[in-house]
């Protein structure tokens, strides 16, 4: 008796105690983050300043560096009338868009025979599909270099609409086999004695249940086709070929000449659609990435 | 089950249905799987083509000589352990996997507990700040942090210089480009293992930690005990599955120093980029990229064991 009611005593002291302990925690955490968002923004946040200024005042390399202290939006409206820098941006968006439908049918269906139909073989190509995931694009850019040759397409942004696929095909299908895994199979069961067809099916119940799972893909496709810098590097060299992550790079850097400015202000005009689709889209792509840590 | 009960009623009786309906199930779970065959075929053919024998083609090509007439067995492989350049590329890569990765999954660690310790909307808008680096483009922001470490008017050896400390020649002195390149990746890398091991964490059920307090547990004695268990798995995975990318990682390191001072900070990468694209010796650039494998097929085959497991815990 006298026990337990030192152990309440004791109990709601604690209790007190740890209310105020998780107070400081509270402050405590918004000031770590604080510095660490500070710090993790201080990239981008200089990108913005230097595309602000003047190559005279870059040139000068005099004063605070941080801030602009004559701010111009010359350099921005100097990338849209620029016609390479026009060029460059409207091969991502093709190639893009292209990879990212491309991916989409690919994976989509491959997800959908995978989780759902099954065949001899099917479980060793999910594995292989994962295993796939896990080769990086390094690996393999020197042998896809000839086979690129072999097709003509050296120098050819369509050789991207052909590699970029390999990049993103197997991440997305991936997630969908998971998404699509998690739709009982009461429904499949009774869409097909109402006398569906399988691509009914899949058209009509899966891919609309499953839209989260393809927010998510697809904007993994994006962030692949959009962002990669290897596969261009290696295989493009005119700029009329050329695509932003490249093309910013050998446009705006000619011999010793570095013209900041510039180059900062393409570095965010090329940064905007992800970061536009991010601050839109990131709870499904957070959702889609993080399934299998919250399942557990 | 089916089977079994059609088979039952078939022996009592009539013999008709049955032959059909066991004929009917068969065909019909032939043309399912020859539509999911079909289904999948343009995967297969993608994997195939461009994933599968390009790697096949790359041991064959290793092979060859520079002119790629000559069949040459190893002597690529032999020439390159004999290089000092290959002994450093061997030895950067590794020092900048493991290193960028174990502070990448350390400050993702702190930060997801930062995170989950403050809670509801406001979450949310520090995730999305937090989450900036990750989403822009590694080329981009590279080039950035190029300016930033730029040797003439480094942004950086200003704010030193107003302390009164001499300018850092960041990317021209090898340990010091090495630090840079290090300090880039983990800048880029370590939002991917914040979301991953705050979701890891949410998934943590309250009654523990609610257990764990009854029991007079502190903060330290909680993680130590109670998270790191609940979180063991997904971390090795995301470890394991970091260590691949970053191992393999080319844009870092090409645009910040091209493999440079003195190819003290070549990774494998950007090597085999310089040997086989730009120096036009594409079986060695081959051999070179090739090295990776072994290391690679390691951390893909715990990856795989992990991740099965995680699936027959979720399952079980």
């Amino acid at each position: 008796m006298s026990a337990t009611t030192a152990g309440n005593l004791a109990a709601r002291k604690r209790g007190n105690s740890q209310k105020s302990q998780r107070r400081w925690a509270l402050w405590g955490s918004y000031a770590a983050l604080t510095v660490f968002v500070i710090g993790f923004l201080t990239p981008p946040y200089y990108t913005l300043m230097t595309s602000l200024k003047t190559s005279a005042e870059i040139g000068a390399e005099k004063g605070n560096p941080w801030i602009a202290h004559h701010p111009t939006l010359a350099n921005f409206w100097w990338l849209i009338t620029y016609p390479n820098f026009q060029r460059y941006y409207l091969n991502s968006v093709i190639v893009t868009i292209l990879v990212v439908a491309v991916s989409m049918v690919i994976s989509v269906l491959a997800a959908f025979s995978l989780a759902r139909m099954g065949f001899k073989g099917s479980k060793t190509l999910g594995t292989g599909v994962f295993l796939t995931y896990l080769i990086p694009q390094s690996l393999l850019f020197i042998p896809l270099f000839q086979i690129i040759g072999w097709l003509g397409l050296i120098n050819s942004f369509w050789c991207l609409v052909i590699i970029y696929p390999t990049l993103a095909v197997p991440f997305c299908t991936w997630i969908m086999i998971g998404y699509f895994g998690s739709i009982p199979k009461e429904l499949d069961e009774a869409a097909l004695i109402d006398g569906a067809g399988y691509l009914q099916m899949l058209w009509q119940i899966f891919i609309p249940v499953a839209m989260p799972g393809i927010i998510a893909a697809t904007i993994f496709a994006f962030t692949v086709s959009w962002g990669n810098f290897i596969y261009p590097l290696a295989y493009l060299y005119t700029s009329s070929q050329e695509v932003l992550t490249v093309g910013i790079v050998s446009d705006l850097i000619r011999g010793d000449v570095f013209e900041w400015g510039k180059i900062m202000a393409a570095n965010l005009l090329a940064s905007a659609p992800p970061i536009i689709i991010y601050a839109f889209l990131m709870d499904y792509y957070v959702a889609g990435l993080t399934a299998g840590a919250t399942k557990g | 089950m089916a089977d079994g009960s059609t088979g039952a009623v078939g022996v009592l009786g009539s013999g008709r249905p049955v032959a059909a309906r066991p004929g009917g199930m068969q065909r019909f779970a032939r043309r399912r799987s020859t539509i999911g065959f079909l289904l999948a075929l343009p995967l297969i053919l993608l994997i195939g083509g461009l994933v599968v024998y390009p790697a096949i083609y790359a041991v064959w090509l290793s092979l060859l000589n520079k002119q790629m007439t000559k069949f040459v067995g190893l002597a690529n492989f032999r020439y390159l352990m004999q290089r000092d350049t290959f002994h450093l590329v061997i030895f950067q890569s590794c020092l900048f996997a493991i290193t960028a990765v174990f502070f990448k999954a350390l400050i993702g660690l702190i930060l997801a507990h930062l995170m989950h310790n403050i809670s509801g909307r406001s979450q949310r808008i520090w995730r999305g700040l937090l989450l900036v680096p990750w989403v822009i483009p590694e080329a981009l922001s590279t080039l950035t942090w190029w300016w930033m470490f730029d040797p003439s008017y480094s942004s950086f050896n200003w704010i030193l210089n107003q302390f009164g400390i001499a300018s850092v020649p960041w990317l021209g002195v090898g340990w010091i480009a090495r630090f840079c390149t290090i300090l880039v990746n983990v800048w880029y890398g370590t939002p991917f293992f914040m979301i991953m091991y705050l979701a890891a964490l949410k998934s943590v059920p309250d009654q523990l930690y609610e257990a764990a307090s009854i029991d007079g547990a502190s903060a330290w004695q909680k993680l130590r005990f109670v998270t790191l268990p609940m979180m063991r798995n997904i971390i090795s995975i995301t470890v394991l599955f970091s260590l691949i990318v970053t191992f393999g990682d080319f844009d870092i390191v090409r645009i910040l120093t091209n493999g440079g001072p003195l190819d003290m900070t070549h990774v494998f990468a950007t090597y085999a980029f310089q040997v086989g694209i730009q120096s036009g010796d594409i079986p060695l650039g081959a051999a070179v990229s090739l090295f990776m494998v072994p290391i690679l097929a390691v951390g893909a085959f715990f990856i795989l064991r992990g991740v099965t497991r995680r699936t027959q815990e979720m399952g079980a």
